[in-house]
């Protein structure tokens, strides 16, 4: 039985009846409710307790401003914590749960809290938990246990997300009545416009009250405006879309929720979808919160904002009470208290001004609704849910205490303290607001982007003012977008007229405001007006230290409700103004947004798309595992039979050596890089001599950063007069490329360079080994491949197998070798041809792994593994390749005091004394295991491995003044009391002359 | 300074909390003072507390600017841990974690100093020999380290996906039992207090504007609250580190960018620890409140306005939701951003300028919350020495002319 649904009324749909379940009882509503609505139709006060001291609540506001009614929605993977009730849409099935109270709602234990909240002031929990010292683990796990409201899922989401980037004209947030005028004015103009509203219908305020436009209701005014605007061609509807973000250069970002209103799960298609717009004009309508008064117990089930009320009753047709008070210092609320008698509901008005309202009081007269003037609220009685309150007499003296009150019983409290227009946005996007003496309120003042405020967000109040300053916003943007406005008419609406708001922050009570009931501004996190004074008194003055010592603001709503209040109470209590004191920052987002949201569609595979070379195929099918470099997965061993990485390894090191190995180097970075400059910009970068280099001849390479660190390498060869190819590591191709394109955009625009990444276009295969030669010449190669014609380090054009390659032949095995380039359609299959080229030598493909044991074995760095950018080119021993004839990035940091150190770590081999042990990559190395920590270290392994060719393992490192102290034995340090003695020796352990790549 | 305790909290309540006095003074600005520290943030009030405290030198100014702790300090996610890869650097941030541990008796205050144990996970074979590496290099720094697999990880964090089949999977990670959160406002509050109690002036809304000197001696500075004299000038003010130098001419090679982080809304405890990852970009922790507390990287433009891009949220919220697949349905509730002052080595400036008496501490960058009592204590003991301490001697300025840079870079990705 839905006991507080009025009969008649509302936009719900009456014939489409939903059940749902709260807190395990089953209740039912209708197609239009939200769960905050459907709950009070369903006598439901008690919904939640707060934070700290587990008060009992309910629900207060209609909307995104809600702090008490944070509740658990839906199960399993898609459950959803901490939802505000009045903005979850009611669905067929619905599952919440209130997010506190232990054991049960009703009776939480927790509920002490409140008994000794003296004790649990602003900031407590710095002055106490001290000692003993050691104590601090516990309290902590006791403090964190009441942590949280909702619960996180616990499985991985289920349901999808997208991102859309849009561009506009004009978007506009909210469509309320000054939205919905200003995207009409715009689209009008031809502007291409975005309208969001965050709600399931457009009307904003109108579908809370009972307002006529040109003399029909205003619903039929909503229609007819959205109607035009989504047969223009020129705009985009956005309903359940909340602007929350207001970012540089006009960047929007809008959360669009698709599917949570239909059910749990979305069924078909995204749950969320991040509109990412670019404006050029943005108008600011997202209307205003009312505030609460400051009053004690001011936070009891069944206390209300006036204007939640009224969307109660004219939205959802529910009537949260059977007996009402309207609280307000202003005179919009006395519609709700029309709309209470409206709907049958006896009603009494404690207005605290003396001359009460203007014309809407003498309609309240007329109705024979009792008016209160000068009277205030002073308390409520009630715990669960309100009683009754009670009522005094008021001077206007906000200092003033008083002892005769007079009961009046009620279940249902309405109040209005005023009204904060929705700055929210507009601040976030740097603009300022102003303190406005009349209305009471921040308005917007200078923006900083390109936008303008609207309605009730630019502090208009009534109907016919909100209608024309949508016209003059939407005029407005559209000459700013360079366009030309037709006349729009302002509509026909009924006005009457209002006494001024009376400022009242703080309701006085019966005691002080320190011995007084508490009286609540923050009712998420239990700020009152006591914690506010502490926190003033204790020397936390700014409006940001209140915030933070007390944690007003702090709450899932932000502070929509009480943070106004909340300064208003700071400035009366330092005894000054309100602009002086200021407001916090308003940070984004406006409404919370999903972390899926933000991820959209980047997520899982899509979050780094992995890349694979164009043979991938071919490694996966010969059962290969693959490491991570980069971005790229890299075929990491091809083990045959049972083999382990160890067994695997040895055999391909072993092939290569002896017969023939092959391998996949496609992920190598490639840039051809050409132009008339292009050997003045190498110069630059590289440090051998570029330009002496022959074209068709190869050359290793290094580059360093400006602090003489190495930072890349790879071969590069000269393949024109003007025309280079560089290779650069597998994970440095992206680096390397902006680094050039840095230098050549920023500091050399003069250089005429054109680079480009051929990285994914060509696909590299290296073959290497004595037979490797054989294996070209068996596929069929164009060229001669004997030493006379195609000597080491060189490249040249040729067709192998019938395909055009680029061939090089460079070596980073020591073998002789050859890598072929090929356009990467063709990768796979030259991969295939070449496997049955060699089928004879027994070919062997090979994965990273045993290209870094040959290497090693040869002695080769692998930059970012056996260097870390603290390693110059010395400490490495590439002497050879800094030419003197030169400049060169880096060069003049090489020969800066620390860089010519003679005890730098220097790159060495090391050899296990014992002959067998493999010491882990990355162990730390000293001279003197004995030492008291902290021990000094002189260096660290940086490749560690068994080399099946020596038949021992090698290591290289970078050691303290390695280059000078070959032989010597020091101890690499596995654990306390766990040391390994090692040998320095040369880096080069295998082939030391390099003959064998020469041949 | 009157003590806090549970007692204190009880007395206070039978008074209706009216007996509480300011945790600091509102002074006014004296003419002259022995020592003036600029910025009043965490590093700064740390600094004039240990001048006081450990080195008598009671006549010290805290200018502000705003208000005290608004800066990074008030705005970091507050990962706190040592477990950094080279020993100059690691030394410096475990003095710095011994302070902590002592933190809260030592101010009276509840800095909330929670040794949850940090994790830096390691995705990649390099991530693993790099966290080999500095895990070696952290215990024989006689500093706690460990590296643990990633079943282990696991079982200390259900949540996390450990899946071989994700994108970047989990291999291992190092842990640092000691390492953990604090309370950040509360850090610059209790500082601020325990130095106020010793004599020191904490002065807000009072924006340094110039350098005044003599020769190559200063002798005060301007301010928006008028012109102050002293012979010892600290700047410790992060972001507009730079700013600051340029008004004794000098230049730092430091960049300033947006950082930014974020918070959930609350929930109840999921996470108990927390978890940084430098390979897929993002870290995590979760507070007492219950909120998770969420951060990754610089935005790549230079400002000093204190706002980020969403694109970076983004991507953040991409990297939380791989390790958390999970968390794709909690919400953010806020975001903010902080200026942080990136030196090119990744490592602070604590250190002597070319102008005698103007000393520098900055560069802190993405990581400086965790240095807050270390920095506080080697730069309140350059100040008073007029030479550094040998923790922070090779902090200093010339390094940048020299070479000898301390590169943290290559040891986390993510340097927090
Ligand atoms: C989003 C974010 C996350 C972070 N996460 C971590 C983390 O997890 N762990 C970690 O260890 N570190 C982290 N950091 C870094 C850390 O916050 C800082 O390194 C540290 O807090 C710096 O402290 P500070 O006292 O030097 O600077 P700040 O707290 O910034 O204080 C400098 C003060 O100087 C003031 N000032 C500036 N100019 C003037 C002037 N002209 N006159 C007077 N006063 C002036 C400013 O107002 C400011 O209050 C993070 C930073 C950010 C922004």
């Amino acid at each position: 039985m839905q006991l507080d649904r009025l009969k008649t009324g509302g936009r719900i749909d009456r014939t489409r009846p939903l059940n749902f379940r709260f807190n395990g009882k089953t209740y039912s509503g209708f197609a239009g409710d939200t769960l905050a609505s459907a709950l009070l139709a369903n006598d439901v006060a008690l919904v939640s307790r707060s934070f700290k001291l587990h008060r009992p609540r309910g629900i207060v506001g209609a909307g995104a401003e809600e702090p008490n009614a944070i509740v658990q929605v839906g199960t399993g993977a898609s459950t959803l914590p901490n939802m505000r009730a009045t903005q979850v849409e009611l669905y067929d099935g619905l599952e919440a749960r209130s997010t506190k109270g232990w054991p049960n709602l009703r009776f939480d234990l927790a509920a002490l809290n409140d008994r000794f909240s003296k004790v649990f002031g602003a900031g407590f929990y710095y002055k106490t938990f001290m000692r003993p010292k050691a104590f601090w683990k516990y309290y902590e796990r006791f403090i964190r246990a009441s942590a949280g409201f909702g619960i996180a899922p616990t499985e991985p989401d289920p349901d999808s997300y997208e991102h859309r980037n849009a561009h506009c004209d004009v978007l506009v947030a909210g469509g309320g009545p000054a939205g919905l005028m200003a995207a009409l004015v715009a689209a009008r103009s031809g502007a291409r416009v975005i309208i969001a509203d965050e709600q399931n219908e457009f009307g904003g305020s109108l579908l809370s009250g009972s307002e006529s436009i040109d003399g029909k209701p205003a619903a039929e005014w909503v229609n007819a405006v959205i109607a035009e605007l989504r047969d223009r061609g020129n705009v985009t509807v956005l309903t359940r879309s909340t602007v929350f973000g207001y970012y540089d250069h006009n960047f929007i970002a809008v959360a669009e929720h698709c599917s949570d209103h239909k059910g749990e799960r979305a069924a078909d298609g995204v749950r969320e979808r991040l509109w990412r717009v670019r404006a050029d004009q943005v108008v600011l309508a997202q209307g205003a919160f009312e505030r609460p008064l400051v009053f004690c117990n001011n936070d009891r089930p069944g206390v209300m904002t006036a204007s939640a009320v009224s969307t109660y009753i004219n939205r959802y047709g529910v009537c949260p009470g059977k007996r009402a008070v309207v609280f307000t210092n202003n005179d919009s609320a006395y519609r709700t208290a029309l709309d209470l008698n409206n709907a049958g509901i006896p009603v009494v008005v404690v207005d605290c001004r003396k001359s009460g309202a203007g014309s809407l009081g003498a309609t309240a007269d007329a109705a024979g609704i009792t008016v209160l003037r000068g009277h205030i609220v002073s308390d409520v009685i009630g715990r669960h849910r309100v009683s009754g309150i009670r009522i005094a007499r008021w001077d206007g003296d906000t200092q003033s205490t008083f002892d005769s009150t007079i009961r009046i019983d009620c279940d249902l409290l309405a109040m209005s303290g005023g009204w904060s227009p929705a700055v929210h946005l507009h601040s976030q996007s740097g603009g300022t607001n102003a303190w406005d003496e009349t209305r009471h309120c921040f308005v917007p003042a200078e923006s900083a982007q390109a936008n303008v405020s609207a309605g009730a967000c630019n502090g208009h109040w009534s109907l016919k003012a909100c209608l024309q300053d949508g016209i003059d916003a939407g005029a407005e943007v559209a000459a700013r977008c360079g366009l030309r406005t037709m006349p729009v008419e302002l509509p026909v609406t009924t006005e009457g007229t209002d006494n001024p708001m009376q400022a009242l922050w703080r309701v006085p009570a019966s005691k002080d405001p320190d011995r007084c009931p508490k009286q609540f501004i923050d009712y998420q996190n239990d700020t009152s007006v006591a914690d506010v004074r502490l926190a003033a008194r204790e020397g936390y003055r700014n409006v940001e230290h209140v915030k933070r010592y007390t944690a007003l603001g702090f709450g899932t709503d932000q502070g929509k409700l009480g943070n106004i209040n909340g300064m208003a109470i700071l400035a009366e209590c330092l005894g000054k103004t309100i602009p002086e004191v200021g407001t916090t920052t308003f940070r984004p987002v406006y409404t919370p947004v999903t972390f899926g949201l933000g991820a959209g569609e980047n997520v899982g595979e899509l979050f780094d798309p992995i890349r694979k070379t164009a043979i991938h195929e071919r490694h996966q099918a010969a059962g290969s595992p693959f490491e991570v470099v980069g971005q790229w997965h890299r075929p990491w061993y091809f083990p045959q039979g049972g083999e382990d990485l160890h067994a695997a390894v040895a055999r391909e090191c072993l092939a290569t050596r002896n017969s023939v190995g092959m391998m996949d180097a496609s992920t190598l970075g490639k840039i051809d890089a050409r132009g008339p400059d292009v050997v003045e910009f190498l110069e630059r970068i590289y440090t051998h001599d570029v330009g002496r280099m022959k074209v068709g001849r190869c050359a290793y390479g290094i580059m360093l950063r400006e602090d003489g660190m190495l930072m890349d390498d790879g071969v590069m060869a000269r393949l024109g007069e003007h025309q280079y190819y560089l290779t650069t590591t597998t994970g440095g191709a992206a680096n390397v490329l902006n680094w050039l394109e840095t230098w050549l955009q920023t500091e050399w625009p003069e250089l005429k360079v054109y680079l480009t990444s051929l990285t994914d276009s060509f696909s590299t295969i290296a073959v290497a080994g004595p037979k490797s030669r054989d294996v070209l010449q068996n596929a069929g190669c164009s060229i001669d491949l004997g030493k006379e014609n195609f000597s080491f380090m060189s490249v040249q054009q040729a067709v192998l197998a019938g395909f055009p390659v680029q061939l090089f032949r460079v070596s980073f095995s020591g073998e002789l070798a050859f890598e072929i380039n090929i356009d990467s359609a063709y990768a796979s299959q030259m991969w295939q041809i070449l496997m049955e080229s060699g089928k004879e030598f027994d070919i062997t493909p090979y994965g990273t792994e045993t290209m870094h044991v040959l290497r090693a074995e040869k002695g080769f760095v692998i930059v970012g593994q056996d260097t870390d950018g603290s390693v110059t080119p010395v400490d490495l021993g590439m002497n050879w390749l800094l030419s003197k004839n030169k400049d060169f990035l880096g060069k003049r940091s090489l020969s800066r005091q620390d860089c010519v150190r003679d005890d730098r770590k220097q790159l060495v081999g090391l050899l296990s004394v014992d002959g067998s042990t493999v010491v882990p990559e990355g162990t730390q190395l000293i001279e003197d295991p004995g030492a008291p920590k902290p021990v000094p270290m002189c260096g660290h392994v940086t490749s560690s491995y068994f080399s099946a060719t020596l038949g021992h393992p090698i290591a290289m490192a970078l050691v303290s003044a390695g280059h000078r102290r070959k032989d010597e034995t020091i101890y690499a340090y596995l654990a306390d009391n766990l040391v390994v003695p090692v040998t320095i020796v040369s880096p080069v352990f295998y082939d030391a002359k390099g003959a064998r790549q020469n041949v | 300074m009157k003590k806090y305790s549970g007692l204190s909290l009880v007395t206070g309540a039978l008074r209706h909390n009216r007996n509480w006095q300011p945790a600091w003074r509102k002074p006014d600005p004296k003419r002259e003072y022995d020592a003036i520290i600029v910025g009043g943030g965490g590093h700064g009030l740390a600094t004039a507390y240990y001048l006081a405290k450990e080195h008598g030198v009671r006549n010290v100014a805290v200018l502000e600017k705003g208000w005290i702790g608004g800066g990074n300090t008030g705005r970091n996610t507050t990962i706190v841990r040592s477990n950094y890869l080279w020993t100059e650097a690691s030394l410096l941030y475990e003095k710095s974690l011994k302070l902590w541990e002592n933190l809260s008796q030592e101010l009276n205050y509840n800095v909330m100093f929670s040794q949850r144990g940090v994790y830096n996970l390691g995705h990649t074979l390099q991530d693993m020999r790099d966290i080999e590496r500095r895990v070696g290099a952290n215990r024989l720094n006689g500093i706690d380290a460990e590296v643990v697999n990633a079943e282990q990880v696991k079982q200390a964090i259900p949540l996390i996906n450990t899946s071989p089949d994700a994108r970047y999977p989990i291999l291992g990670a190092s842990l640092q039992r000691r390492g953990g959160v604090a309370r950040h406002d509360a850090v610059a509050w209790g500082f601020a207090r325990a130095a106020d109690a010793l004599g020191v002036d904490i002065i807000e809304q009072c924006e340094v504007t110039a350098v005044n000197r003599d020769g190559g001696q200063v002798t005060g500075v301007e301010t928006t609250r008028g012109r102050i004299a002293s012979k010892k000038i600290g700047v410790v003010v992060a972001g507009n580190a730079s700013v600051l130098a340029s008004m004794a001419d000098l230049r730092l090679p430091i960049e300033s960018h947006p950082l930014q982080a974020f918070v959930s809304e609350p929930l109840k405890p999921v996470l108990d620890t927390v978890v940084m990852s430098g390979a897929v970009h993002g870290y995590i922790s979760q507070s007492d409140k219950g909120e998770l507390v969420i951060g990754a990287g610089i935005d790549a433009y230079l400002g000093y306005g204190q706002r980020g891009s969403f694109q970076t949220i983004e991507h953040t919220m991409e990297a939380i939701i791989q390790l958390f697949p999970m968390f794709s349905r909690v919400r953010m509730l806020r975001s903010w951003g902080g200026i942080v002052d990136v030196c090119p080595d990744a490592c602070p400036i604590i250190s002597k300028t070319p102008v005698q008496g103007l000393y520098f501490n900055c560069g802190w960058g993405t990581g400086g919350f965790k240095a807050t009592p270390g920095s506080g204590w080697v730069f309140a003991h350059t100040i008073a020495q007029d030479r550094p301490h040998e923790l922070n001697a090779p902090f200093d300025l010339n390094r940048f002319t020299t070479g000898a840079l301390i590169d943290e870079h290559g040891a986390a990705a993510v340097a927090h």
